[in-house]
């Protein structure tokens, strides 16, 4: 293991953590959900209902954890993966997660998905003390270690990403005056303060900003009046229907501006192919994984074992879903998370091993891209690279960004 | 509708405030989790028996309870979290609040019947979310970000956990509210609202002002699910935009028509099977994939739909009503 | 000035989405005098059906064809094992049923072609022509074929004998029952006809709003609203009212950013527009509560 600056913050507790790692005769401890043979671990996904678009990120993790049971569990345990439907409804999270802690007692739970669902199981979880790792939103909130140290995030948060696009704005587009289209809720909302924040005193430039409800059929009518702002850039805060909705129906009125999309829609197969290619070159997006339909990552040994591993293990499932990407990297991760805590599976060490990933090499990140936490730190993956849509895929371009976000 | 006998009903007021004190003697059974869970029956009997004072009992039908529902949580949220109110007395605010909306929307709807009502209130279940995120009240109800509260405290030290408290707090609450409906509609209004169900124009003609009845009919039905609104806002210390989306008005449709429509009883059935339906389905989605081994990925949301036509094609009259029709066979079989 | 005809004439294309949608479930209120809420869903799954077939490699027209017959048949099917058993159950049971309905087809949807949102063809040829910019050739292709939709089921039910059989089953059961109409199956086929015109419905709308088990979702209340306002259990005021309700969305939405623009005071946008749409659809119904087609049934006592 690498000595870097971080580790010299974790001090004496790193020490630890390198002992703990190799050392077979140390004293096994265990909280509830582990034991001699089995790792409980609680998930909830909305499988049914609006978001169940979502439901391919939980039979994904499902999958995964079945293959490492499969090659013979973590440090010799297998992985009893619960995974429960919330049909993105809060309440629902509530009950669900509560049955998970304690009803089934799992030792933690683990990529729960949703804004407005971990928010309503924030505070409770904290109060229990049951880790709450790999959360999948990308809100900035989930990295506050002082006040909630038992929850953590995993992708680049919405707001630093909105801020590299507005910096990037300013920089390349010249007299700009901005469109926005922003999704209506927590998600847009996020994105949308990062923005402004990243243009700083130039928020006037943004000439116009409409929003959508996802129970709208189209978004053709947003578009049209963001047209008639004449407006020569288009940030599209969007979920992948609408953002390729928004790119097509610029394309079909005329209207090019500088297009900056959200990471959230960058997936290839279900917002830029359906958005028509003709519609999204020079389109920019700031990306951190390995996008499947991106032929230049074909010859990649993550992408070979990933694609070896789908056909495998979750045969059935699309190759060109960015989700199943997505499911199988944060996978990864606890899966490392889980590895390191060797015998010592009590909710404080798994904690304590999640804010101890020191430049970890994720599969499937963005080469350069890697994981690193902190007691201080908890947002694992903090750097993202932008890139270009041109022909049929991106094409990275400029330097990794990292941003420390506040 | 079948009456339901009163000895029994003592039996089974006795053994739900018993059931927390049997928490010690089968810990596992009587979890706090399950006290949990059985506090959110409470509130969705409480919902769903709104529901069925309005369309149960009046005739006037709503596919948009979920609106009073939201309206009562908000309206709590806001005091608790503003005004620093404390969460008992949010329950008559939200049900001042909600019988005031209920009985405006009420107006209206008096022209409306059957399908265009029906429209007007899946309207209604629709935009409370949107006009919860309206720019100008984002400071009062925070926006797409909702609300963020606190749990109810245990008061008077008394030897009681936040969940217990929780659980007694829903029952009583539920205990009054029944009573009361029960002491309504047993009343000569109560006899009027189900004459305006029965037969609109020969009530209409003999004197009952149909107008008068049907509004405040429909404030009285918004706010009892107000109330379940506002205590579900403490049960769960959260509230947000998305917690009152269109299924929610349509689960308490099915809470209502699976319980049976017009029975005070088939309310707290549709309460219960409100929660566990979510419940159950998943339980046997699992168990086709994982015990019986079948390769199709039947999920839940599809057990869900098969379990309702199965409950309707042997129970059109909902559970009471059909229970009911099962015992009277038997007792003559 | 260009932007109120570019909203108008993406109205006018969303309209001809509701009115479709809305024509299906005046099909099924007029044989069966319920509104089916699993009508959207159902429309999703054929549009899934005549995907696959050109999956497989047919022509679009092939499997517009096939897809539509595929539908008919399913919605008859349907009326027989499903909805016959319920035929005395009371109307809110039946509600229930449909959304159980909704449910099954949602999630099969999901688990036989997933949640990935998929793009579907359109069958217009893509040249630009006099409006481009205004309003593309797709949209336009939309209201010309719902317009023939609404046509062809004015032939059939004036000038066919099954077209006037089914309306005698519906108007008048026992009466049409004694004339020798088998009224079971008229019920049947309303529920088939239904089918068959939401399949049309979806395969227009994919192009536009792309294939995904939830597509309808957004859509089905707004065809609600249209075929109320036209007046239920009229064909020519669904169509209309779908019309009406998809050109008066963008206008709230128009008029709110005028006001923005002139005053600069935010009063409506896009996040009110179908609650300022609705208020208004609202208010129309209690002034004409049969809607603007719907004639006033009066009622014996």
């Amino acid at each position: 293991m690498k000595t870097s600056r971080r580790t010299f913050v974790a001090g004496a507790s790193a020490a630890a953590v390198l002992s703990g790692n190799r050392v077979a005769f140390a004293q096994k401890k265990y909280s509830d959900g582990a034991s001699d043979t089995e790792i409980k671990i609680g998930h909830t996904n909305p499988y049914s209902g609006p978001a169940s678009s979502y439901g391919v990120i939980g039979k994904t993790i499902q999958a995964y954890w079945k293959s490492v049971n499969e090659q013979g569990g973590i440090n010799g345990r297998k992985v009893n993966f619960i995974s429960l439907d919330d049909g993105y409804s809060p309440p629902k999270t509530v009950e669900c997660i509560r049955q998970l802690v304690e009803q089934d007692k799992v030792l933690c739970t683990f990529n729960t998905l949703g804004t407005p669902c971990n928010t309503a199981i924030h505070k409770y979880m904290n109060q229990k003390k049951v880790p709450m790792l790999f959360v999948a939103t990308g809100a900035s909130k989930w990295g506050d270690p002082k006040n909630f140290p038992w929850t953590m995030g995993f992708q680049p948060d919405y707001h630093t990403e909105g801020v590299i696009y507005a910096k990037h704005l300013l920089a390349n587009v010249k007299n700009p005056k901005i469109a926005v289209l922003m999704q209506n809720d927590d998600f847009g909302k996020d994105y949308w303060n990062g923005f402004k924040e990243g243009l700083g005193k130039d928020a006037d430039k943004v000439t116009k900003h409409v929003t959508y409800e996802t129970t709208d059929p189209t978004v053709e009518s947003q578009v049209i009046q963001l047209k008639d702002s004449g407006a020569n850039a288009f940030f599209v805060i969007a979920i992948p229907k609408f953002a390729a909705q928004a790119m097509r129906k610029a394309g079909d009125i005329g209207w090019k501006p500088a297009i900056y999309l959200n990471n959230v829609s960058s997936s290839v197969a279900s917002a830029m192919k359906p958005a028509g290619f003709e519609n999204v070159q020079g389109v920019i997006t700031a990306l951190y994984l390995m996008d499947p339909t991106d032929k230049q990552f074909d010859s990649h040994p993550d992408m070979k074992s990933w694609v070896a591993w789908m056909g495998k293990y979750n045969a059935g499932a699309s190759l060109q879903d960015a989700s199943n990407v997505f499911a199988y990297s944060v996978s990864a991760l606890m899966h490392e998370t889980l590895k390191k805590c060797g015998d010592d599976l009590t909710r404080e060490n798994l904690m304590h091993q999640a804010a101890n990933h020191h430049n970890f090499k994720l599969p499937l990140l963005l080469p350069g891209i890697t994981v690193s936490t902190s007691p201080t730190d908890f947002y694992p993956i903090q750097a993202v690279q932008l890139s270009r849509f041109k022909g049929e895929t991106w094409e990275l371009f400029g330097d990794i960004m990292h941003a420390e976000s506040s | 509708m079948p009456a339901f006998p009163k000895k029994w009903l003592w039996v089974v007021l006795i053994l739900a405030f018993g059931l927390p004190l049997l928490g010690p003697v089968f810990p596992d059974v009587i979890s706090n989790y399950r006290l949990f869970l059985v506090s959110t029956m409470i509130i969705a009997a409480i919902a769903v028996l709104g529901l069925n004072l309005l369309t149960g009992f009046n005739g006037q039908i709503s596919l948009g309870h979920g609106a009073f529902y939201a309206v009562g949580a908000y309206t709590a949220a806001i005091l608790m979290d503003k005004l620093n109110v404390p969460y008992y007395a949010t329950l008559p605010a939200a049900a001042v609040v909600c019988f005031v909306v209920g009985y405006l929307f009420g107006q209206p709807a008096l022209k409306l019947e059957g399908h265009y009502l029906a429209l007007a209130t899946f309207a209604l279940a629709l935009s409370v979310p949107q006009i919860l995120k309206y720019k100008w009240l984002e400071d009062l109800t925070g926006g797409v970000q909702g609300i963020v509260l606190n749990k109810p405290e245990v008061p008077f030290d008394l030897p009681l956990n936040e969940d217990q408290w929780l659980y007694y707090y829903c029952l009583v609450t539920m205990v009054v509210l029944f009573w009361a409906a029960n002491n309504m509609l047993n009343s000569r209004s109560g006899r009027a609202m189900m004459a305006i169900r029965d037969h609109y124009m020969a009530a209409d003609t003999m004197g009952i002002n149909t107008a008068r009845y049907k509004t405040v009919t429909f404030g009285i039905s918004a706010a009892y699910t107000g109330i379940a609104g506002a205590l579900s806002a403490s049960a769960i210390a959260f509230v947000a935009p998305d917690s009152f989306n269109i299924f929610l008005s349509i689960k308490f449709l099915i809470g209502l028509v699976v319980g049976g429509v017009g029975s005070l009883v088939g309310s707290v059935v549709g309460g219960i099977f409100y929660v566990l339906v979510d419940n159950s389905a998943q339980a046997i989605s699992t168990y086709i994939k994982n015990d019986l081994g079948l390769q199709f990925d039947l999920s839940a949301y599809t057990i869900f739909g098969l379990l309702l036509i199965i409950l309707m094609y042997l129970m059109p009259q909902g559970i009471v009503g059909g229970v009911y029709i099962l015992v009277r066979r038997l007792r003559r079989g | 000035m260009e932007q109120l005809l570019e909203q108008l004439a993406s109205g006018l294309a969303n309209g001809a989405i509701y009115a479709c949608v809305a024509l299906a479930l005046v099909m099924i209120y007029v044989s069966t005098d319920h509104l089916n809420f699993a009508q959207g869903e159902m429309a999703m799954f054929s549009t899934y059906i005549s995907w696959q077939l050109m999956n497989w490699g047919l022509n679009f027209w092939v499997a517009f064809i096939l897809a539509v017959l595929a539908s008919f048949v399913l919605g008859v099917i349907i009326e027989r094992v499903i909805l016959r058993p319920l035929h005395n159950a009371p109307v809110l049971s039946v509600v229930v049923v449909f959304i159980g309905l909704l449910a099954i087809c949602n999630s099969m949807a999901g688990a036989i072609w997933s949640y990935l949102i998929k793009e579907f063809p359109s069958p217009f040829p893509k040249s630009t022509f006099g409006f481009a910019g205004v309003i593309g050739p797709h949209q336009l292709g939309v209201v010309v074929v719902t317009l023939v939709v609404l046509g062809l089921l004015f032939l059939f039910f004036r000038y066919t004998p099954l077209g006037l059989a089914m309306r005698a089953a519906a108007q008048n059961p026992q009466m049409a029952r004694l004339v020798g109409v088998r009224v079971d199956w008229m019920l049947a086929l309303g529920w088939g006809l239904a089918a068959a015109i939401g399949a049309v419905a979806g395969i227009m709308v994919a192009h536009i709003v792309y294939l995904d088990p939830n597509m309808m979702s957004g859509i089905l209340l707004y065809a609600f609203a249209a075929a109320l306002v036209g007046g239920i259990g009229n064909p020519g005021g669904a169509v209309v009212g779908g019309f009406i309700v998809g050109v008066l969305e963008n206008m709230v939405a128009y008029v709110g950013n005028m006001i923005e623009k002139t005053t600069g005071v935010y009063i409506i946008g896009n996040g009110e527009k179908l609650t300022v749409a609705l208020i208004i659809v609202i208010f129309v119904l209690t002034v004409k509560p049969a809607g603007i087609f719907g004639r006033v049934v009066v009622k014996r006592v």
